[in-house]
């Protein structure tokens, strides 16, 4: 059998089928987290509850409502999107000009109050998830056998990155955000509806986060606590790839996804904590992180 | 006479030093000011600023470092931290209302600083500012290659590699095309090679041509000498002198002593 550093190729090709596929999630929660820091310098810290919330939501749909997968592929984005729109319409707003502490404080409290409601109702058990038929056999690529929907999953959370990257970089409304981010006062001196457009973005960030949350609910156990494993490992992400850069929140994601995925083969202890070595190293080298520029 | 130019030096007598509001049919000022204070944080930088802009007039604003100009532009914009007194755009109070809504006035605010955007390219830049809802025509796309052949040939650079000049006339040029009438324009002549002065001068020649009202903050009186049909002088926060255009001669002695020329 092939080998390199002694490793076999199979099992190395698999880590990093796997790597990728976890970047690709990385990538997207850190881009919703970007997004959102990048044009009202906030960190939303109830963007790990959002996730949950998206997962939740798909396996509610199903229980309770009948409603398969691409239904709530479609409706749990949405009415994450919408529960986010409402946090920042009711609350965030009026922490505008304060400390951003206060709005990490609220976030932080929120996502308390969140897992806390689903924990009371549906307990920390988790509950499988199943992908829909369409997707459920597995795919020969060859080197390795893949289960159907990780292709699909790793798929759609790229095509999400890169949707998402096209409308920032390259729409007139993603001009009127990169401009909000460097000059909101002068954005609103043209007569762009600044909150509206803060609104917007925490919506769209939210519903980025309820995304991965669908996507991720047939890959690991749908719990009230999903969330608060996964976010930690996406700030130290974020940390890396710089704060409100899209391209650098999407790259160190996907990144970082198969560096992990690698240590695992080379050396298996230090895998889950190789993100925030990194985070240490990017934050004594470049403090404003790899990708991210110094305010 | 036409009508329209003697309905316009109607309401430029009607209000020269009076604050009342123009009645009849007789057009609202395009920028009235009256007893402006203006505030950043504790400081309290402006002090009763009286001021206007009737429609179609170029009117500069002179004064010294620190007098004051740019925070008078600011606080019309609602950029400072805190403002009183009153401010008319158009017949219609700005102070109280939202940020965003005095440029739907028809107000283009080009700010000293340029305000260009590292992370648009030119283009983006040029076209970030909304069309407003005044059905003012201003000037077309096409209109302002010609004037600034250069933001064509640039178009998609980032806006910040841009040359200091062409980074000025992209800041004035992306005002120009949204439906605003009223062009609050601060410093544009600063620091800036000859030739490009020349170019933004013939620029708001072509402004006042179109019926445009401009405000200019500006240091460089010889740039404005030529442009201005009336400047006010400020000094620590207050408006000190009015000068008719006509008046120039006859006041410049006392206009260099206020400058410091
Ligand atoms: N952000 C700020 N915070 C506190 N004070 C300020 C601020 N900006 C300006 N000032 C003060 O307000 C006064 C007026 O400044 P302003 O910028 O309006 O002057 P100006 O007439 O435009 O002069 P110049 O452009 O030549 O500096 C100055 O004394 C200045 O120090
Ligand atoms: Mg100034």
């Amino acid at each position: 059998m092939a080998e390199i550093f002694g490793i076999p190729v199979p099992l190395l090709l698999g880590q990093l089928m796997l790597g990728l596929m976890n970047g690709a999630f990385y990538a997207m929660l850190s881009l919703g987290l970007a997004v959102i820091f990048g044009l009202m310098d906030e960190v939303n810290f109830a963007h790990g509850a959002f996730f949950m919330m998206g997962a939740m939501f798909a396996w509610m749909g199903g229980q309770y409502f009948h409603l398969g997968f691409w239904w709530m592929l479609l409706l749990a984005p949405l009415a994450v999107g919408l529960f986010g729109l409402l946090v920042e319409r009711l609350m965030l707003r009026r922490l505008r000009g304060m400390d951003p502490i206060y709005g990490l404080l609220l976030t932080f409290g929120l996502t308390l109050l969140i897992e806390g409601l689903f924990r009371t109702f549906f307990g920390v058990a988790g509950s499988p998830y199943n992908p829909p038929a369409l997707l459920g056999g597995t795919l020969n690529l060859g080197f390795m056998y893949l289960p159907t929907y990780y292709v699909f999953a790793m798929a759609a959370s790229l095509a999400a990155c890169f949707g998402t990257w096209f409308l920032i970089e390259r729409t007139k409304l993603g001009s009127y955000l990169r401009a909000g981010t460097e000059n909101p006062a002068l954005v609103q001196a043209f007569g762009i509806n600044f909150p509206l457009l803060v609104m917007l973005t925490f919506a769209f960030g939210s519903a980025l986060a309820g995304l991965a949350g669908v996507l991720a609910a047939p890959i690991i156990q749908v719990s009230p606590l999903m969330g608060s494993n996964l976010i930690i490992v996406v700030f130290a992400i974020v940390v890396i790839g710089g704060m409100g850069s899209v391209m650098g929140a999407i790259v160190s994601g996907l990144a970082l996804g198969v560096i992990e995925g690698l240590t695992k083969v080379f050396y298996a202890p230090i895998s889950s904590t190789v993100v925030f070595i990194l985070m240490a190293l990017v934050l004594t080298v470049r403090p404003a992180g790899l990708f991210g520029k110094e305010k | 006479m036409n009508p329209v130019a003697t309905q316009m030096s109607a309401s430029r007598l009607q209000s020269a030093g009076s604050s009342v509001a123009p009645t009849g049919k007789a057009e609202p000022a395009a920028l009235s000011i009256r007893d402006l204070h203006a505030w950043y944080g504790d400081s309290h930088v402006l002090h009763g600023v009286e001021l206007t802009v009737n429609p179609g007039e170029t009117i500069c604003l002179l004064g010294r470092n620190g007098a004051g100009r740019t925070t008078t532009l600011r606080a019309v914009m609602g950029l400072t931290s805190a403002r009183t007194g009153s401010i008319g755009v158009f017949g219609k109070e700005v102070i109280g209302l939202p940020q965003h809504h005095v440029a739907r006035l028809g107000v283009g605010y080009c700010p000293e600083e340029r305000g260009i955007f590292a992370s648009l390219t030119t283009q983006e830049n040029f076209l970030l500012p909304p069309d407003l809802p005044t059905r003012f025509p201003g000037f077309s796309i096409d209109e302002i290659h010609q004037l600034f052949p250069n933001l064509k040939a640039r178009a998609n650079s980032p806006g910040t590699r841009l040359s200091g000049g062409e980074q000025q006339m992209l800041a004035v040029a992306r005002i120009f095309r949204t439906g605003a009438r009223l062009l609050l324009l601060d410093e544009i002549s600063e620091g800036l090679a000859p030739v490009i002065v020349q170019a933004l001068g013939r620029a708001i020649k072509e402004l006042k041509k179109k019926g445009f009202s401009v405000l200019l903050a500006e240091q460089n009186f010889r740039f404005s000498a030529k442009l201005a049909d009336r400047f006010y002088v400020m000094e620590r926060g207050k408006i000190v002198l009015e000068i008719e255009r006509s008046e120039l001669g006859n006041k410049q002695a006392e206009l260099n002593e206020l400058l410091g020329v």
